[in-house]
């Protein structure tokens, strides 16, 4: 089983619609959408779901006002200024250290597991796809993204799928660390700004720490085809491989608006990159699987 | 006064607004990049910078002689950053939060305080405006704490503009946590209305005034403008999809120097989000009143 997952370090970048496109052109997958707090790719698969659960990634300190003398103990020794002077919790700093918890003379202090958000078994339109939904403003994202590939990882044994498809998260923090770990192989997915140069290059550092294989997309390459030629000529250094460049067309966002995948309305110039770059890079899945 | 421009969905253009609503306000404006994951200000405001300071968080060095191998750290540490096992005592510094629960707590007082870098904090001028930013160390995953710095260089003076980062958890809530006012910068197509509600969501109890730029305010549906009208939130501004535009920030260029007649737009935005802010303020008062 190959476990491929789609990045990008800058934004908007195209990450879910090449996933989407990608999902449509394999043939035997489950798909899974690790950008939990911004999860899109069920825009496009429509997913029916079959199994949902609660997601609670860690603890939060309440303080119970009977038994509270207002001693300052706890306020002295929370390094995240989570404590109000009127000895409450500010639920959106309370790391969930615990250590108020421990250093209260008054033992006033509990430790709650919070509820940060649900995950999602499905089937969507092209395939077993696994998901979930951090609620809005919540931490502990890595958490949730390890849970849906684990998810993942055992549909695709239970079900003899050979390719897991991985939406991954912007950035380079915590949720794409978490998606990329022990993962076989990352496409990063950028465009011709020096925004998405300057990103693509972070992320490529970033997966190359971990000794992934990776390769790299190009989006909307026309838009300047000079930057084009310098993320080629970066990722060439770095020994990462250009899969293929898919050039600006306004077909991308009408079959969005439609909520169907650019390679499913007939042919496009995108449509036709996006079927070429998922030929090479499923040859390339096949030769890494042979080594 | 604080300004800080989000977006939910990721490449919607919050660092085109931000740099180029900086760039109009000019000597008043300081702008500091929360985006400390993929920071991009730089590269359409090419400052020069002149301090860079280390961002660290404090992380257990175990003092063998004096360890008893009593377990308590383990016991209290939540994120699995440090356990005895056999006659060891493990840390994984990586995975510290920097709670200082373990040196705290333990018994033998075996425990100091080391730290791990997360990142740098840069400060400049970019022509006229005062500049800040952070870099999160590659392979780094904690970025609030290096957040929480860059905004403690905010400039009580000035118009302070925060660059936020995508998405809407917890690096999000760190930035725009302390605002007078939130940009949420979205494009009209089914992923930006998805997103900009869960954006919405994530700051809705923080009770801090908001508005909606569209971007690209051409090229998809009507459904974001329809949200927004349910929603009763602010439509401050609609950005045209430009070729020039594309292209001048392709090649780092402002939107305002690719397109100037925008800059009477942006200098209408902060009237126009001074006056939302003063409004907020008056129902507050009158609420308490």
């Amino acid at each position: 089983m190959k476990e491929l997952v789609i990045i990008s370090g800058k934004g908007g970048t195209g990450k879910t619609t090449v996933t989407a496109c990608f999902a449509y052109l394999a043939k035997d997958k489950v798909l899974a959408d690790c950008d939990v707090d911004a999860a899109d790719l069920h825009i496009l698969v429509h997913p029916k779901i079959l199994h949902e659960e609660e997601f609670r990634g860690g603890l939060k300190a309440v303080i119970d006002s009977d038994k509270c003398v207002k001693c300052g103990t706890c306020r002295e020794i929370c390094r995240f200024g989570a404590i109000s002077e009127g000895f409450t919790v500010t639920q959106l700093s309370c790391e969930g250290c615990g250590v108020c918890f421990h250093v209260c003379p008054e033992q006033a202090i509990s430790l709650e597991q919070a509820l940060n958000g649900r995950w999602f078994v499905s089937v969507s339109r092209f395939g077993p796809l696994v998901h979930a939904a951090l609620f809005p403003g919540e931490e502990n994202s890595g958490k949730l993204v390890a849970l849906v590939r684990n998810q993942a990882k055992v549909l695709a044994r239970q079900q003899d799928k050979p390719l897991i498809l991985v939406d991954g998260a912007p950035g380079v923090g915590c949720p794409v660390i978490s998606s990329v770990t022990g993962s076989d192989h990352v496409v990063i997915v950028t465009e011709p700004t020096l925004s998405g140069l300057h990103d693509m290059d972070r992320a490529m550092q970033l997966v190359k720490g971990f000794r992934i294989p990776a390769s790299v997309i190009i989006n909307k390459w026309d838009i300047n085809a000079e930057i084009t030629q310098q993320i080629e000529e970066l990722a060439a250094r770095s020994g990462v491989k250009v899969l293929g460049r898919i050039p600006y067309d306004p077909q991308v966002i009408a079959a969005l608006v439609q909520r169907r995948c650019v390679v499913e309305n007939g042919p496009s110039p995108a449509a036709t990159g996006i079927r070429e770059i998922w030929q090479n890079l499923e040859t390339d899945l096949s030769m890494e699987a042979g080594q | 006064m604080i300004i800080s421009v989000a977006s939910g969905k990721g490449g919607t253009g919050k660092t085109t607004i931000a740099t180029s609503l900086a760039a109009v306000l000019g000597s008043k404006a300081q702008l500091l990049d929360c985006d400390v994951e993929e920071p991009n200000c730089h590269i359409l405001m090419t400052p020069v910078l002149q301090t860079s300071e280390s961002v660290t968080v404090p992380v257990p060095i175990v003092d063998m002689d004096k360890c008893t191998l009593c377990g308590k750290c383990g016991e209290v540490c939540r994120f699995s950053a440090i356990v005895v096992i056999g006659d060891q005592v493990l840390t994984f510094p990586e995975m510290c939060h920097g709670c200082g629960g373990c040196s705290l707590l333990c018994p033998e007082r075996a425990i100091r305080e080391g730290s791990r870098e997360l990142g740098v904090r840069e400060t400049g001028f970019a022509g006229p405006v005062d500049f800040v930013q952070g870099r999160l160390r590659i392979g780094e995953a904690m970025s609030p704490p290096l957040i929480r710095a860059v905004k403690e260089k905010i400039e009580p003076g000035k118009i302070a503009i925060l660059d936020a980062p995508p998405g809407a958890s917890c690096p999000v809530m760190n930035t725009v946590m302390g605002s007078d006012f939130i940009i949420l910068v979205t494009e009209p197509t089914p992923f930006g209305l998805h997103d900009l509600q869960i954006a919405v969501e994530a700051i809705s109890h923080l009770q801090i005034p908001h508005g909606v730029i569209l971007n690209r305010s051409d090229v998809g549906d009507a459904e974001v403008e329809k949200f927004c009208e349910q929603q009763g939130i602010p439509l401050l501004a609609k950005i045209r999809h430009s070729r020039e535009i594309a292209e001048g920030y392709a090649k780092g260029n402002l939107l305002v120097t690719s397109a100037p007649e925008y800059i009477r737009l942006f200098l209408q935005l902060f009237e126009r989000i001074r006056g939302l802010i003063g409004i907020a303020r008056s129902d507050l008062k009158e609420a308490l009143s």
